[in-house]
């Protein structure tokens, strides 16, 4: 007790901000996925019966990114691995489609998971074709009652679709569809048309499970969601600081304008990796002199996240280039989005500097086009067609990337910008 | 491999010995009373002639065929050289399931007179390999004790049904009227009539073993000996002397100089200082010297296995032999090197030793033989053991200094263990010893070879095996599952019925007439084409145990199994012969295998599963799996499966179509009442289904695919959800309509609509501004800036915060990456192209029902 006391509000306020950044960064496991009880079960259904029964299965589990697939697969895996029948019976093999780019690396690395390079000694690893007889040839030695079953986790499943001919996915599909060693084969992809994908061989030993997971999220559930991610646990070592600390989150919880930003992410997106960012972003705000967190930490980190990129690049532009922006956006009014060159750029704005400008010097055509092809590394501009043919660099054809919106919203920001510029920018008309 | 490059590159030449002394107007035959062969690099040249014993090249290096030689002649043109034999076969080559018939163990060096009439008895001349020696022993007689190896024995006569006695006419070559009469020499005196030097050598040990007999004590260790003796010396002889000229490598160059003739004398001498001044040892290099010496050679083995024998048996047998080591040491070295040889083929090889381990070895033989009280035995271990050191190689022999440890550690570990070990021989492993069984008179030069095959590459892993047992299925449901699993084996294959009738008939007048053919299986997935063929073959099979139909091999690959089309050649190669080689070198070698006549070939019935993948440019891997059943002496079945029906037309050039021929056959995808019937023999009586589902199962499948498959796959998920249902209420039990209908849901129903109603409120949003922006265009595509314009508007129609590019981006990029929208060119940001993947009316309706 008496040391408890002793924890300094420095030290639970670092405390707590380490052990929320560990949960925010780390993706750690809940001990339940959320919303995902059906899926869950069937997952660990048929993976209990593969490994209890020997039953070979396939399936593939589907669903948008950061919908959770990893996290329930890691969920029924930590599941399976606690029953005692399971335990020591299953062999795990996890390949990702971005790491094994093709079948012969992905052989390897099941060959390496499965411990087989052992069996062969130092025998240095042959040829691919050698690879795959010596996998297929062990995975046929055994048989459904005694060999150990194997879990192949292959993640991002679509990848492995472009190997040539699905070799691996034709052999290890026709495994889970023979008298062969029992194997569950789990495809994690986020394609809905990946089924598409297969070839039509491949696709007839496939069994057609698929595992679709759809956030049917409500936005009460979301604001749960975020509560229980800030809340500290029940045993942190300063009941006292975690107490209050759970009581402003609760409260922030319910505050107008949080819900408002909270409804925002919720709308953009369900996913969980998009808030997790957002509340590490306002957790990372906590300090000893702001000990709890408060509605401006999150608003401020609500519009880091969604900050307009370009719109931020906008604003460290000169004067010039902004000038030469606002005269390709005319342009673009005029012509109706059709591409132009920087000689059309420079008369457009010789006419701005002739007729209108007060505050802006008449600059070098070489400045001018110093500034255009500064533009033209930001790629706030970009050549039509990749620069190919040999034309002047005045005349080769340009596109703003930038949409009229964004245009306008940079001036309204710019610090100091020239009220002349801006009227410039807001005529219709040059 | 190096085996066969050494067959390809030894070269033989085959002359004829005198004048022809008949002749065949008719035919146009000449006919001779002997032929002479010479081998490439060797002086003396081999003859053999009318009523000898022969040895014809086989696929066995190890075990050439043997026959007597009854006629030679030539055609008009004097090139082609034919024989006409009276085969013997050996143990080996009776059908394994046969082997039993004969009521006893074999003799090793027994041989049967070979009497079946279908048996083609022609063969080319240049296949005979020499001469090798026979003896006639009538039945009730004991095998004769002590002779050479080199002689075999023949006292039953293998009618390919039974072993019957062999009446000693039999053995006298028939009488031609055409032919000269055969040789007079009979074939007990016929024994070393040329210079040949192997013949030379079988007859100098001719000459030892004679001398062994007299003693009368010889061969009381090798009566145990179970590997021993089985091979013919003569025919390892000639094979070690092929292999000994192609194998390269400055160490093996080394060795072989080493036993070349020239070199022997220097070898000797350096052995001599190894042997110190044995009077035993002076006498073997005398043998040596000699032209036909190149037994002392073999020597250099610990003689391990005689340490073994002694381990086994009991010391008394061995007592006698003592005189005998001194007296005849040279033979008994010889002998135990032959023993040692021959075991250690026991041991699956599998990792290698390091060299140091030989000295271990002989160091542990040494304590062991001690431990018998056996000093000669000790004598000669040592000096064994030191021929070890200093002889050896680096590499080389590094496989059998491997096995010489295993076996030590075994012998050191127990005997029974031992002789566990050696009963223990899987099928495999026994096979494996009968092809790399040495001749007792090995060359150390030879021992290369065996080390190729028995590299760890046949030591194939398997996924280990469970802790606990696999649960057996509880309930009904569980059971129901477990049958209708698409890899539980069923009991019959119907529906196929007409079909398995007629590849069977194909097969069977193929495997009966001994010829070759080819035939084309196509269908679309899922419709059995490969359980059929299987079916056949195992049908096929049981026949061939019944004597019904002759036996045949059955060899299966698969295109989507091997990495590149040519690598169909290596497993052919290495499921025909257990070879391995490379892509090339295996095509070469199973066209010589197709092409050249071998006497009593079995057919090889070859299923090709997914042809289609062994399409190459040039397409010679297909040319050739159909051109090699169309040889004369191929014996080859060429059953080929694909998807696709018209697939020779589509992917093959003429000269490959014309091959696979006519036989075609396709399988018609299921129709919904052999689906039905397909589950329902499948169920077996195990009743967990309601008609009526099952009948909406099949009728659907029918209606998609008619892919079986998929029919076992939806009734199998239909039995879980029935068994999660079943728990929270109700019912009878059994699989009903709804949850088949929800599996079937499950399996076919388009995900689409569902992500869609699950999306986020702005991917929704923005669908909606894409179908808005088709509209207005009037095209199925838009670039982002144009969507995301709609999209502003949208969102401020439905009183949302209108996004800005960056989030429009991630939102459209998200929906892509579900591929509800295609994009193309993500580099182009705004003028990124969208189109989409779901049809409108989808959208539409997932997003008005939300």
């Amino acid at each position: 007790m008496s040391k408890r006391r002793s924890l300094t509000e420095a030290q639970c306020v670092s405390l707590a901000q380490k052990l929320l950044r560990e949960r925010l960064c780390h993706q750690k496991l809940p001990d339940r996925p959320l919303a995902l009880d059906s899926q869950y079960k069937h997952l660990l259904e048929l993976l209990r019966r593969t490994a209890v029964h020997g039953e070979s299965n396939s399936v593939l589990i589907v669903g948008p990114r950061g919908s959770g697939k990893t996290m329930l697969l890691g969920c029924v895996l930590r599941e399976l691995m606690s029953l005692k029948e399971a335990q020591k019976n299953v062999l795990l093999v996890e390949l990702n489609g971005l790491l094994q780019t093709d079948d012969k690396i992905a052989l390897k690395e099941i060959t390496r998971q499965l411990h087989l390079e052992n069996v062969v000694g130092d025998k240095v690893f042959g040829s691919f074709a050698e690879n795959l007889a010596f996998l297929l040839e062990a995975l046929k030695k055994g048989d459904k009652s005694s060999s150990r079953p194997v879990v192949f986790v292959l993640d991002e499943f679509d990848l492995f679709a472009h190997h040539k001919n699905q070799t691996l996915l034709y052999n290890l599909l026709d495994v889970s569809q023979s008298a062969q060693t029992p194997v569950a084969v789990l495809g994690l992809t986020c394609r809905l048309d990946v089924l598409e994908l297969l070839e039509k061989r491949v696709k007839s030993r496939f069994s057609h499970r698929q595992i679709h997971l759809f956030s049917s999220l409500s936005f009460a559930q979301y604001v749960d969601a975020v509560r229980s991610q800030l809340s500290l646990p029940p045993d942190f070592p300063d009941p006292k600081f975690s107490d209050a600390w759970n009581h402003s989150v609760t409260k922030l919880c319910e505050e107008k304008s949080v819900e408002e930003i909270l409804r925002r992410h919720f709308n953009s997106s369900k996913d969980f990796r998009s808030l997790h960012s957002l509340l590490f972003l306002s957790v990372s705000r906590v300090s000893v002199s702001h000990s709890t967190l408060h509605e401006a930490d999150l608003l401020e980190a609500s519009r880091l996240i969604s900050a307009d990129s370009k719109a931020i690049i906008l604003h460290g532009l000169s004067i010039l280039e902004l000038c030469l922006i606002i005269a390709m956006k005319h342009l673009n009014d005029t012509y109706d989005g059709e591409p132009f060159n920087f000689q059309m750029v420079h008369n457009e704005f010789k006419k701005f500097i002739q007729r209108k400008s007060h505050s802006i010097h008449k600059f070098e055509k070489p400045v001018v086009m110093k500034a255009f092809e500064h533009l033209l590394q930001l790629e706030l501009v970009r050549p039509v067609d990749s620069g190919v043919c040999k034309v002047q660099r005045e005349y080769q054809l340009m596109r703003l990337m930038l949409e009229h919106g964004q245009v306008m919203e940079a001036l309204q920001r710019y610090p100091q910008c020239p009220t002349d510029v801006k009227q410039w920018a807001l005529s219709a008309f040059a | 491999m190096s085996r066969y490059i050494t067959r390809l590159r030894m070269r033989r030449t085959y002359k004829w010995n005198g004048r022809p002394v008949g002749e065949d107007r008719k035919l146009k035959r000449q006919y001779y009373e002997s032929m002479s062969i010479s081998v490439e690099g060797k002086t003396e040249d081999a003859t053999v002639s009318l009523g000898q014993y022969i040895l014809i090249e086989g696929d066995d290096d190890d075990n050439p065929f043997v026959a007597q030689l009854l006629k030679l002649y030539t055609d008009d043109s004097g090139k082609k050289k034919t024989a006409v034999l009276q085969w013997f076969v050996r143990m080996c080559e009776v059908p394994q399931n046969k082997r039993k018939l004969l009521g006893r163990d074999p003799h090793p060096q027994e041989i049967f007179f070979y009497q079946d009439r279908s048996c083609d008895n022609e063969v080319d001349g240049e296949t005979i390999l020499g001469a090798v020696q026979i003896e006639y022993v009538p039945v009730q007689d004991p095998f004769p004790v002590g002779k050479s190896r080199d002689i075999l024995f023949v006292k039953l006569l293998w009618d390919t049904k039974s072993f019957r006695a062999l009446d000693p006419e039999l053995m006298q070559p028939p009488q031609s009227p055409k032919s000269p009469p055969p040789s007079s020499r009979g074939p007990q005196t016929r024994a070393l009539p040329t210079p040949d030097p192997s013949v030379m050598k079988r007859a100098m040990s001719g000459i030892l073993t004679r001398g062994s007999m007299s003693t009368g004590k010889m061969s009381s260790s090798e009566a145990e000996s179970l590997h021993s003796a089985s091979k013919l010396s003569a025919a390892k002889a000639l094979s070690a002397k092929r292999r000994s000229q192609a194998v390269s490598g400055p160490q093996v160059r080394k060795k072989l100089d080493l036993c070349s003739p020239s070199k022997n004398m220097s070898r000797d001498d350096v052995l001599g200082e190894l042997l110190d001044e044995r009077s035993e040892k002076t006498l073997t290099s005398k043998l040596n010297t000699s032209p036909t010496g190149r037994i002392s050679i073999s020597i250099r083995l610990t003689p391990l296995n005689l340490n073994k024998e002694e381990c086994v048996s009991p010391l008394s047998s061995h007592s006698p032999d003592k005189p005998r080591m001194t007296a005849h040491d040279k033979d008994d070295a010889a002998r135990a090197e032959e023993e040692h040889e021959d075991s250690p083929i026991n041991t699956a090889a599998t990792s290698r030793s390091k060299r140091k381990s030989a000295q271990l070895v002989s160091s542990r033989i040494k304590k062991q033989l001690n431990l018998l009280g056996n000093k000669i035995d000790l004598q000669s271990d040592g000096e064994d053991g030191d021929d070890d050191d200093c002889f050896i190689p680096s590499k080389i022999d590094l496989q059998s200094s491997s096995d010489e440890e295993e076996e030590a550690k075994i012998d050191s570990e127990d005997e029974l263990i031992v002789k566990k070990h050696r009963g223990s021989g899987t099928s495999r492993s026994t096979e494996k010893t009968r092809v790399s069984a040495r001749t007792p008179r090995k060359t150390p030069s030879k021992k290369t070879a065996p080390a190729t095959p028995r590299t760890p590459r046949h030591a194939t892993p398997s996924i280990p095996s469970r802790t606990a047992p696999a649960r057996k299925p509880g309930n009904v449901l569980e059971e129901a599952r477990a049958r209708l699993h698409v890899s539980s084996v069923p009991e019959s294959l119907p529906c196929r019925e007409q079909e398995f009738q007629d590849i069977y008939n194909f097969v069977e007048s193929k495997v009966i007439d001994g010829t070759g053919g080819c035939m084309y299986i196509s269908g679309v997935p899922g419709t059995g084409k490969t359980a059929t063929v299987h079916e056949v073959i195992r049908s096929l099979q049981q026949s061939a145990e019944q004597d019904e139909i002759p036996h045949f091999r059955f060899i299966e690959i698969n295109g989507m199994k091997m990495t590149d089309p040519h690598q169909a050649y290596v497993q052919i190669l290495q499921k025909l012969t257990d070879q391995k080689a490379t892509p090339d070198h295996a095509a070469a070698l199973l066209e010589k295998r197709f092409s050249a006549p071998a006497p009593k070939k079995e057919t090889v019935v070859l299923l090709v599963d997914e042809l289609d993948l062994l399409w190459t440019r040039k397409q010679n891997v297909m040319y050739n799996l159909f051109d090699w059943p169309t040889r004369r002496n191929a014996r080859l079945v060429v059953l080929t499966i694909a998807n696709t029906m018209d697939l020779p037309e589509r992917i093959m050039i003429n000269r490959v179509a014309s091959r696979l021929g006519l036989t075609r056959m396709s399988f018609q995808p299921y129709t919904f009442k052999q689906l039905q019937q397909i589950i329902t023999s499948r169920l077996n009586r195990v009743k967990a289904f309601e008609e009526d589902a099952l009948q909406l199962v099949s009728r659907k499948v029918a209606a998609l695919s008619g892919d079986a498959r998929r029919c076992l796959d939806i009734c199998r998920r239909a039995t879980e959800i029935c068994e999660h249902s079943g728990s929270q209420k109700n019912s009878s039990g059994l699989v009903g309509m709804s949850h088949v209908m929800e599996a079937l849901d499950e399996m076919f129903s388009s995900s689409y609509i569902s992500a869609i109603r699950c999306a986020s409120v702005q991917e929704q949003l923005f669908l909606r501004a894409v179908i808005a922006e088709f509209r207005r265009l009037g095209l199925e595509e838009a670039t982002f800036q144009q969507v995301f314009v709609q999209h502003q508007a949208l969102c401020r129609v439905e009183g949302l915060q209108p996004a800005n590019v960056s989030e429009g981006l991630t939102v459209c990029q998200r929906l892509g990456s579900c591929r509800l929208l295609l994009l193309e060119g993500s580099r182009l940001d705004l003028f990124l192209r969208i189109r989409l993947n779901v049809s409108q009316d989808d959208v539409l309706y997932a997003l008005k029902a939300d």
